[in-house]
């Protein structure tokens, strides 16, 4: 039978107002659902006519996920506020600066004021194959057409590939990993409180998902403990263009000093592995050392130990290499005198 | 030094001139920024369908089932397309009466043989789209796989495998000679053939060199050898060039219906009245029989130059279901059929004296054509290459080969921008070689005046019609602050900025074309366009010369256009930058017929002579005061008088469309029309002058675009604001090859992967400097009356060198040998110390 993409396939849709409601249709449905959150990952699925729910369940008219609010011990934010309203936040300006900088460089201001916060973090991967429908690993069948000799895979992983090459695209996920943050996921079984580093899973754990959502799951909210408020924060995002791009890279990083050392720190990157990765080894290397660029160095080479570049992503290596260097040791910024 | 508010340009043009040089609202204006004005995909018709394509999954392949039954019994679906169901392809007639003949492998608008992943198939028309879709998605459809190729090189290797069944290159046979006497001779239809070079010309790629077999075409002017001997430094470089989607906004959505007995075709289209010839070719109708609406058009450059064949889907689907068809274009689908400038991959070696001479220039190109019809690119980029760097001796060979990607069309400044991109290059390198100042090395490799250009043809060499690029050059130093820049620090922390300067030039307009425009007794004139609007304003900027010849107030005029039933005059392609050159020179002709006829009037009514009475403010009037009368006036005599004065005698030299249109329009009050036929010494040329500083930082490979400023020698400027769009919007085009902008195959598959904005990657507006600068150097061209030339191209090669040539001021000769350069190019090469993205594999 003959493909055709790009026009919207036709699907019974609910927009329920509330997430008991929510969870009722996810439930009934099953894997006939597809959640519709800001809508810029799954109508892309939708218009190419590669996933053809039965069911949409359009999240926007649920008022309870939306929204910042500040708690005993840091802050809840809905999963369907935008990136937007995150970005401009003054809280999380003020105290979790980490976060609105990466939420203020995802894609466009457009972009940005339709994504969600959910959605940001849930996204599928951008692999160019496994998006234009071609029968991956990830899309259930038995190769990686991004990982053969002449496969193009500038945008893949060097770390943690196990059959599938294919990245994580979010900006805002190292950041939340950085901050310590706890994903709250509503599951048939009830409410689920989880580390942010453990809601992604890479193709070791279930190569045909990114995070660990099953059906009939809801991610409602993200908590970030005051833990790292005001701390020290570096955010960096590196991409083709200035706007509208995924990130080929970033890294995101909170940190505490005692003086010129470093007592405590936590940093993550994206876009290098099927799921942003959490640095522990370079976190426990570096504590108690001096903040300086012989710290970033030494950082930054331990960061990419084990990282196998494909054919066309060599770069990634430096630039990993470098951008721990930055989180840690600190960038040297270009005075010109004239 | 940058600073980033924006600064509108000072300069004042004009200056002799009313209207011209002067800045205004365009009529249309207030239609396009408050989303009045209606694109094709805006019309509405009662009854209308929707079709859908069914697209190629393969590079290359056969249709060897084909079962629709299950999508002809769905509801709703009204009819299936095919290729059995196009019209043969017609034969056209040139102006000279000389038959082209169709070419039978040329592109059609369906195919059961696709040449290409993406190519149309079939289509469906049903009353909504999501019924389309259903409909393609329950066509039985099988493909038998055939050989393909999408890199040039690969399909050129001995035993490569070919795109066509019949070979990998077009043949074109000899032209017959002309006998005396009689209508010069058809030319012979080109065949496919096949083109293969040896393993010994292969060995050069172990180098990182491009192979350099057997070419298709080639020319030499002057004594190479000799050129190579003088030069004090000879470069011999390698270098790829990106394929770049058009990505028009406007994507090639088409309405088509029909109405006794003719057919109607809402479409976005560059040029208006020349598109009507090419409907007429694809759907093998005669062209009064077609009726082609076109208002407004989302953006073209070069892609859309006399429409696309793909307008005739709709059109034949609405014969074949009895209903008006409207097919709406994907961006997925526009990426397909959209059109793309080739990549090339390039050779040149160059001769340089020690002050920076060009002694000798040996240029080898191949051009990745996709399937069909032949690109002029190859041959264009050493006609321009010839020009703007004057060399004493060169040899230009180039081959244009078929590859199984999507068909390739003119894109702003087509082969001009390749050409100029990899020569710019190398001269760069010369300079930093020979110690020499980027600017001064062009300066004395610029052309001058009347220049020559290109090869030895009937034992004559062409030459341009006036180029001031040194004038340029020096008002670009001065403004940019060159020597003051480049004498400045580089490194600063984790960044090195790095400045560039790049010469570019492209074609800037043809002769030969029809104005007209009718003088009513209302006191307006009403000026009949066959111009496009395609977004450069040039429709209405070429015919304010006749209202600045009249003495009218522009406020007095009313342009017809976009709509090929209302009378238009013969026009040029709006492509290659000829409309402001071409037009202004027809407006000026028509202008000075009307003032003549105004004279011929008054004499006729008052006494006296015609040279006795003037034109101006409305009237025409007796020279040095007496009696006159308004335009109003003169417009009922012109009726009472008929004849010339009112269109009935059409004048003998205009084209036979704008007789048409002049008979349509006689008696409505004056009626002046004229064809162009002001004498020309040389080909009409365009130039630019483009500076830029970057800033790279060294840890990530990232670079931003800190300032940039374009100096053009467009002849006497016509309309400021349109000018500046033009040559910041098309040195933005030529930036976005510089720093990203591609087409990714997958070679193994022969598919495209790159299908969406996010992978080809066109510039943003925010990778550009806020504070883009222009000048003009609003020197008029000697050779057309007005002085204006076309400008939409020459920015596009300035653009894209001008970025390179900063990025290897910054970082060094060793970081990159094809453009786009993105930071993954410059982030390996710096970690190892040398160029690593190799010079030769196309689209990665």
């Amino acid at each position: 039978m003959a493909v055709i993409r790009d026009v919207m396939p036709a699907f019974q849709l609910y927009q329920p107002s509330s997430v008991a409601d929510a969870q009722k249709l996810l439930g009934q449905n099953g894997s006939d659902a597809l959640v519709l959150a800001g809508g810029l990952d799954s109508m892309d699925w939708l218009k190419d006519r590669i996933k053809k729910p039965k069911v949409v369940v359009d999240l926007s008219g649920v008022s309870e996920l939306k929204g910042i609010r500040e708690t005993p011990d840091g802050v809840e934010i809905g999963a369907m506020t935008t990136l937007t309203e995150i970005s401009t936040s003054p809280v999380i300006r003020q105290k979790y600066s980490l976060l609105s900088q990466a939420a203020e460089v995802v894609a466009s201001p457009q972009i940005r004021n339709q994504g969600t916060i959910g959605g940001n973090v849930s996204q599928d991967t951008r692999c160019w194959y496994y998006r234009a429908g071609w029968p991956c690993y990830r899309a259930g069948g038995n190769i990686c057409y991004a990982d053969t000799p002449v496969g193009r895979n500038r945008e893949h992983a060097i770390l943690h590939s196990e059959r599938c090459v294919a990245v994580n695209p979010s900006d805002t996920a190292p950041a939340f990993i950085a901050l310590d943050a706890k994903f709250v996921v509503m599951t048939p079984k009830g409410q689920r409180v989880i580390d942010a580093e453990d809601y992604f899973i890479g193709p070791d754990i279930d190569i045909t998902r990114m995070n660990i959502l099953q059906p009939g799951s809801l991610l409602t909210a993200i908590r970030i403990p005051s833990t790292w408020a005001q701390a020290q924060f570096y955010f960096e995002k590196v991409r083709d263009r200035n706007v509208w791009d995924f990130p080929l890279m970033n890294v995101a990083s909170a940190m505490k000093s005692s003086g010129d050392n470093i007592q405590d720190v936590r940093i993550a990157v994206n876009a290098v592995a099927a799921r942003p990765l959490r640095l522990k080894m370079v976190e426990d290397s570096v504590r108690g050392k001096p903040r300086n660029a012989a710290t970033g160095e030494a950082a930054g080479k331990l960061a990419v130990q084990g990282a196998v570049p494909l054919q066309f992503n060599a770069y990634k290596v430096p630039l990993m290499r470098n951008l721990v260097k930055r989180a840690i040791g600190g960038v040297q910024e270009a005075a010109w005198a004239s | 030094m940058s600073n980033s508010e924006w600064k509108p340009n000072q300069q004042k043009f004009g200056a002799k001139y009313k209207l011209i040089g002067k800045d205004y609202p365009t009529p249309d204006l207030y239609a396009k920024v408050t989303g009045k004005a209606k694109y094709a995909e805006d019309f509405r018709v009662d009854g209308m369908l929707f079709c859908k394509l069914l697209l190629s999954p393969v590079a290359h392949g056969r249709v060897k089932h084909l079962d629709v039954s299950k999508a002809t019994a769905m509801p709703g679906v009204k009819a299936i397309l095919t290729q059995d169901d196009l019209p043969a392809p017609a034969d056209s007639v040139t102006d000279l009466g000389v038959t082209i003949k169709a070419n039978p492998l040329g592109e059609k608008a369906l195919t059961m043989e696709p040449l290409y992943h993406g190519e149309p198939v079939l289509a469906v028309a049903a009353v909504d789209e999501y019924t389309a879709a259903e409909a393609i998605e329950a066509i039985d459809i099988e493909f038998e796989p055939l050989p393909f190729a999408v890199d040039p090189l690969d399909t050129l290797r001995p035993g490569g495998p070919n795109p066509r069944l019949q070979g990998n290159v077009w043949v074109r046979p000899s032209m017959p000679q002309a006998k005396p006497g009689e209508k010069p001779p058809s030319p012979p239809v080109p065949h496919v053939g096949e083109l293969k070079w040896t393993e010994a010309d292969f060995a050069e790629t172990k180098h990182g060199r491009l192979p350099l077999g057997k070419a298709q075409d080639e020319w030499v002017v002057g004594d190479l050898d000799a050129g190579f001997k003088e030069a004090a430094l000879v470069l011999d470089e390698t270098f790829v060039t990106p394929d770049t989607s058009h990505e028009t906004l406007e994507p090639r959505t088409t309405l088509a219906y029909w109405q006794n007995g003719k057919v109607f075709v809402h479409m976005g289209t560059q040029s208006t009245v020349q598109t009507l010839a090419s409907l007429g070719r694809w759907l093998n109708m005669d062209q009064n029989q077609i009726v082609l609406v076109s208002e407004y058009t989302g953006g073209g450059f070069g892609s859309k130059a006399t429409g696309y064949i793909f307008a005739i889907i709709p059109a034949l689907l609405s014969k074949k279901a009895n209903a008006p068809v409207m097919m709406r274009i994907s961006r997925e689908e526009e990426h397909f059929i959209g059109r793309a400038r080739p990549g090339f991959q390039g050779r040149m070696k160059v001769g340089f004296a020690k002050n920076g001479r060009i002694t000798a220039l040996d240029m080898f190109v191949i051009c990745n054509n996709g399937p069909y019809d032949a690109v002029g690119d190859a041959n264009t980029s050493g006609t321009i290459v010839s020009l703007l760097y004057q060399p004493l001796a060169m040899r230009w060979r180039g081959t244009t080969v078929l590859t199984n990607t999507p068909p390739r069309g003119a894109q702003s400044s087509p082969g001009g921008m390749q050409g100029i991109v990899i020569m710019e290059t190398i001269v760069s390198k010369a300079a930093r070689q020979l110690g020499l100042d980027q600017v001064d090395i062009r300066r004395i490799n610029c052309p001058e005046g009347k220049a020559p250009v290109g090869p030895v043809r009937n034992g004559t060499r062409g030459h341009s019609t006036s180029a001031f690029l040194k004038e340029a050059f020096d008002r670009g130093s001065e403004q940019f602050r060159w020597k003051e820049r480049t004498a400045r620090p580089k490194r600063s922390g984790t960044k090195v900025r790095g400045v560039g300067v790049s010469s570019s030039c492209f074609v800037g307009g043809s002769i030969g074309y029809d104005g007209l425009f009718v003088i009513r007794p209302d006191g307006r004139i009403a000026i009949q366009s066959g111009v496009g609007n395609l977004g450069t304003e040039s429709l209405h900027d070429v015919h304010r010369v006749v209202a600045e010849v009249l003495g009218v107030p522009w406020e007095k005029c009313d342009v017809t256009w976009g709509n090929t039933s209302k009378n238009l005059p013969w026009t040029c392609v709006s492509g290659g930058s000829q409309t402001t050159h071409a037009m202004t020179r027809a407006a000026h002709a028509a202008a000075i017929d009307g003032k003549q006829k105004l004279q011929e009037i008054a004499a006729k009514v008052l006494g006296g002579k015609p040279e006795q009475y003037e034109v101006g403010n409305e009237r025409v009037f007796r020279k040095g005061g007496g009696r006159g009368m308004t335009l109003p006036q003169a417009a009922q005599h012109a009726i009472q008088l008929g004849g010339k004065y009112d269109g009935h005698e059409p004048p003998e030299d205009v084209n036979k469309f704008t007789k048409a249109s002049i008979a349509a329009l006689q008696g409505q009050g004056l009626l002046a029309a004229a064809k162009d036929k002001y004498p020309r010494d040389g080909q009409t040329f365009s130039y630019v002058a483009c500076f830029a500083e970057v800033e790279v930082d060294v840890e990530t490979g990232k670079y931003d675009i800190t300032d940039y400023l374009a100096v053009a020698d467009v002849g006497t400027v016509l309309h400021p604001k349109s000018l500046s769009g033009q040559i910041l919007g098309r040195s933005i085009l030529g930036i976005g090859h510089a720093i990203g902008q591609k087409w990714v195959f997958d070679p193994h598959y022969g598919h495209t992967i790159s299908l969406r904005f996010h992978h080809t990657k066109p510039p943003t507006i925010l990778d550009v400097p806020v504070n883009m600068q222009w000048a003009a150097l609003d020197i008029p061209d000697p050779e057309t009356p007005v002085g204006a030339r076309g400008i939409g191209e020459p920015p596009v090669g300035g653009g894209c060198g001008a970025i390179l040539n900063a990025l290897s001021d910054a970082l060094g000769d060793e970081i990159f040998r094809r453009a786009p350069v993105n930071l993954d190019t410059i982030l390996t090469s710096l970690e190892a110390g040398r160029p690593t993205q190799d010079p030769l594999t196309a689209h990665i």
